[in-house]
């Protein structure tokens, strides 16, 4: 009792002859499918190369397309061949002339020596498998389909729609329960023999005949007629992307396939020496097996598939420009902005460095250049702080910066003054932590020594900006982590904000915090206001201040640190 | 993409495909060997001028990948580069004494040669002096990546201009031929480059990286592009409209994708810095055959006196693919 194998060919005719002679070596009749847009020329040579190996034989053709019912219609002249020809054979196995057998085809015979009765058949109902490609499942097998979709995609398209509109819906035939899955299968002569000489034959093939990609779902739906022992699942490894299309294998996934448990892998690039090399070697020169890992393969593969349709968030490059809103992460990692902190407290920076361990960056966006951490001209990625450069595309600086610093959360100041080209990409980043201490940009004025009228021109002006920069995080659109206090209300009890921001960054431990930032000393800041509002400017941002009575909760007396036990 | 806009690409491709015959009187063929070319042979299109310190490099390394056959326009070489090519059995030479600037800066004869050589083949249009790595490339031919772009039905790839850099002087270390130039210009920036939709071509336009950093921080916009898509399955009637940075028909620059996920893409090493720099641009500034009046070179001449160290203490150096890979220079794609 043997397998017997039968492969369709349609390219790469050589490795198409290697593998074959490596399956009859081993005992295994090989039935060869050649693909009729193969020339006759080609078709002879190969057929003369194997002509020495009396195992080897070759049906009739049929035309392969891809979706089309000709790759049925071959494995059908095939399997019947195979039956016929060599009644030693008990299983039949589907491969492609790009299959490669992984393992020492013993193996594979005393695998199913020990099945005899099994079915090993990829075979789930419709409903439940979420591999269909153009969004056709159901409709694979109630429409029909006389137009090329690889060839006339158009006409394709508009007769499935013209189907779909005047409900021009077929019936299966009485008994059959729609059923898909990989076209690469293993079957017991008794099942395959069933479905060829089934007396139905004709009425299922002329039904399949117009059945979309028939080849996932003639056999697949047929078994269940007949099977009594179906192991759903296919022996063959192949692994599919994002289109439907199968990945290839190359040499350097020869660690890879060794530690693969199936039996025979697809696709392989035919020009993979290495691979065939390994492989195609008899059972003693053979590599040693190892133990086997199927669950990489299924990560890498599955990895460049998410690859390809969600990419890495928060990077722009040549091969991944998302159009607005499908950015799928504006950047790559969490980050925390603060408003009106370094002006409120003197040694901000400084403190949150120590009490955080991040990155904290001065204003990123400031007129006269990025403020780097440190004071720096450049930081990662060779990124510069010229404020030219910078302004020429704020978003681009700005999603490089967080990019190229992944792994360390970065914080930097905004406000006012600084360029507000970039406060929509803050707003509507889920990574962005903003915090806001509104009306604080009043502090520096209040403490500079310039003239009033100036003052107070200045002050109108970065009021004005802020508020319109916070109508836009309290937007509908902003999906940062947003929290806005006036100056007022923050320094009524400044440690509780800090704390709350401080844990949600995350990096401290669990501790309460024991030392505040230094305020600077408010003392004279409503009088400061007051005169503000006589000159007929109207500061509100900053919240309700008294003219005389001062700040009394300001730290007292001013240089002492503030302790919290 | 409306008809309008459609009819009026259609026309402009017209226009250069027009251009490019016009012109290819300008070219010379030195020595054909392009009957050697067999069906799917991968090709390689270069236009040069004084580069024969960097072809036998230039030549093996593209050799080793895989490509089966180049032609070359030698643009009035007075280096001896022209003898040295004719001599090699892989390459099909073409000379001209006219000017490059006339030409678009070579787009022309090579839009020429491409459209009679290069349909049906995968094309590679380089220059001497860019090196082009892509996933994989240390452990897989060239061919594989085309089989791969035919199989999922694609027709170009996107691999991005990435300037190398020595570390000290330009002129501290002196290339040897033969020599592999990245051993010197071993450096890049790795995180300062901005993108840009051209909505007209549907290309991106990528600026950036050390050039723009020391020669063109003033005034970024008109720092060099940098985007590139060398490797196209070629049909003659297709044409490259500015250098390699785009193409018509327009779907061929659509190398990016725009809803989140990323294509499989490039890089092209751009070995420009060495000591043959300095001579290189000063005989550049004097032929003013350079892009918008040769501003690249104009911007160079200004800074170069004081000899300028393009490296920093963040610049990366140079290791394998993989490492531009988890950069977010290239991707993969769905390629495993």
């Amino acid at each position: 009792m043997s397998v017997g194998i039968v492969m369709l060919v349609h390219t790469a005719l050589n490795r198409a002859e290697q593998v074959a002679r490596h399956w009859t070596a081993a005992g295994c009749p090989v039935v060869i499918h050649v693909d009729s847009n193969v020339p006759r020329k080609v078709f002879r040579a190969f057929q003369s190369a194997l002509a020495d190996n009396d195992q080897v034989r070759f049906c009739r053709r049929h035309r392969c397309e891809w979706g089309t019912w000709g790759i049925v219609a071959a494995s059908q002249s095939g399997a019947e061949m195979m039956l016929a020809d060599f009644p030693d054979v008990r299983h039949v196995y589907l491969a492609s002339g790009s299959c490669l057998p992984l393992r020492p085809v013993q193996e594979l015979v005393d695998y199913l020596a020990d099945r005899p009765l099994t079915d090993f058949i990829e075979s789930a109902t419709t409903a439940d498998v979420p591999w269909t490609v153009g969004g056709l499942d159901e409709e694979r097998f109630t429409l029909r389909f006389p137009f090329s979709w690889k060839k006339n995609r158009f006409l394709f398209d508009r007769y499935v729609e013209f189907q779909r509109r005047f409900r021009l819906y077929r019936r299966m035939p009485a008994g059959l329960v729609p059923h898909m899955g990989s076209q690469w299968w293993c079957l017991t002569r008794r099942t395959l023999s069933a479905i060829l000489e089934d007396p139905d034959r004709q009425m299922f093939d002329t039904y399949f005949r117009q059945v979309w990609i028939p080849d996932e779902s003639y056999f697949q739906t047929l078994v269940r007629l007949y099977s009594s022992n179906i192991e759903s699942r296919s022996l063959t490894l192949s692994k599919f992307d994002f289109q439907g299309k199968p990945h290839i294998f190359y040499d350097d996934h020869l660690q890879l396939l060794r530690r693969s448990d199936c039996f025979v892998a697809r696709k392989i690039w035919p020009w993979a020496d290495r691979l065939y090399k390994a492989f195609l070697t008899d059972g003693s020169a053979a590599m040693k097996r190892t133990e086997p890992n199927p669950g990489k393969i299924d990560r890498i593969f599955a990895k460049a598939v998410e690859r390809r349709t969600r990419g890495r968030p928060g990077l722009y490059m040549q091969s991944r420009f998302p159009n607005q809103d499908w950015e799928n992460g504006l950047t790559s990692s969490p980050y925390s902005v603060f408003e009106g902190f370094s002006e409120l407290f003197e040694d901000f920076e400084p403190w949150l460095t120590k009490i955080t361990g991040t990155r904290v960056h001065g204003h990123l966006f400031a007129d006269a250049r990025a403020e780097f951490s440190g004071g720096a001209h450049l930081i990662n990625g060779a990124l510069s702080d010229n404020a030219i450069c910078r302004d020429n595309d704020p978003k681009a600086f700005f999603t490089s910066l967080i990019w190229n610093t992944r792994g360390e959360r970065q914080c930097f100041q905004f406000g006012p003054h600084d360029n507000q080209a970039i406060e929509w990409t803050l707003a509507k980043d889920p990574n962005a932590q903003i915090s806001v201490i509104s009306g604080a940009w009043a502090v520096p004025l209040f403490r500079s020594n310039k003239n009033f009228s100036v003052l107070r021109k200045e002050a109108a002006a970065l009021q004005k900006i802020e508020a319109a920069h916070l109508d836009v995080l309290r937007s509908t659109w902003a999906k940062a982590r947003v929290r806005i206090w006036t100056m007022a209300e923050f320094i009524e009890s400044p440690m509780e904000p800090l704390q709350t921001i401080i844990d949600e960054i995350g990096t401290v431990s669990p501790r309460r915090l024991a030392e505040a930032p230094r305020m600077v000393d408010l003392e004279g800041f409503g009088r400061f206001l007051q005169n503000l509002k006589n000159q007929g400017m109207h500061p509100y941002l900053m919240g309700d201040f008294p003219v005389e009575t001062e700040v009394r909760h300001a730290p007292k007396p001013p240089r002492k640190p503030y302790l919290v036990q | 993409m409306g008809a309008w806009q459609s009819y009026k690409l259609r026309v402009k491709r017209q226009r250069w495909r027009g251009r490019a015959w016009r012109k290819h009187g300008e070219l010379k063929p030195v020595i054909d060997r392009t009957a050697q070319i067999r069906p799917g042979d991968l090709l390689a299109f270069s236009t040069l001028r004084n580069e024969k310190i960097r072809l036998p490099f230039f030549l093996d390394y593209y050799r080793n990948m895989g490509i089966a056959h180049f032609c070359i326009v030698d643009n009035d070489s007075t280096d001896g580069s022209l003898d040295y090519l004719a001599d090699q059995p892989d390459v099909s030479l073409w000379h001209t004494s006219a000017g490059y600037k006339r030409a678009r800066f070579g787009v022309d004869w090579l839009n020429w040669l491409q459209s009679q050589y290069g349909h049906g083949h995968w094309c590679l249009v380089v220059d001497p002096d860019e090196f082009l790595v892509y996933p994989f490339c240390d452990t897989r031919p060239l061919r594989a990546l085309t089989d791969w772009l035919d199989a999922s039905s694609i027709r170009s790839f996107s691999a991005m201009l990435l300037d190398m850099y020595p570390k000290g002087r330009l002129d501290e270390q002196p290339y040897r031929p033969g020599q592999d130039p990245m051993d010197i210009a071993s450096w890049f920036d790795s995180g300062n480059y901005t993108l840009k939709r051209n909505f007209e071509y549907g290309n991106l336009w990528i600026q950036g990286g050390p050039r723009r950093r020391m020669f063109f921080a003033e005034e970024p916009e008109r720092a060099p592009a940098l985007n590139k898509i060398p490797l196209v399955k070629w049909d003659r009637r297709y044409v490259y409209v500015s250098s390699t940075h785009m193409l018509l028909p327009r779907g061929l620059n659509l190398v990016y994708d725009e809803w989140g996920g990323e294509k499989a893409s490039g890089i092209l090493l751009h070995a420009k810095f060495l000591d043959t720099f300095n001579a290189k641009a000063s005989e550049e500034l004097e032929r003013k055959q350079h892009y918008s009046a040769s501003v690249e070179y104009k911007a160079y001449a200004r800074r170069l006196d004081d000899n300028p160290e393009l490296w920093c203490t963040w610049s990366e150096k140079y290791i394998n693919w993989r490492q531009l890979e988890i950069l977010g220079l290239m991707s993969k794609g769905n390629w495993a």
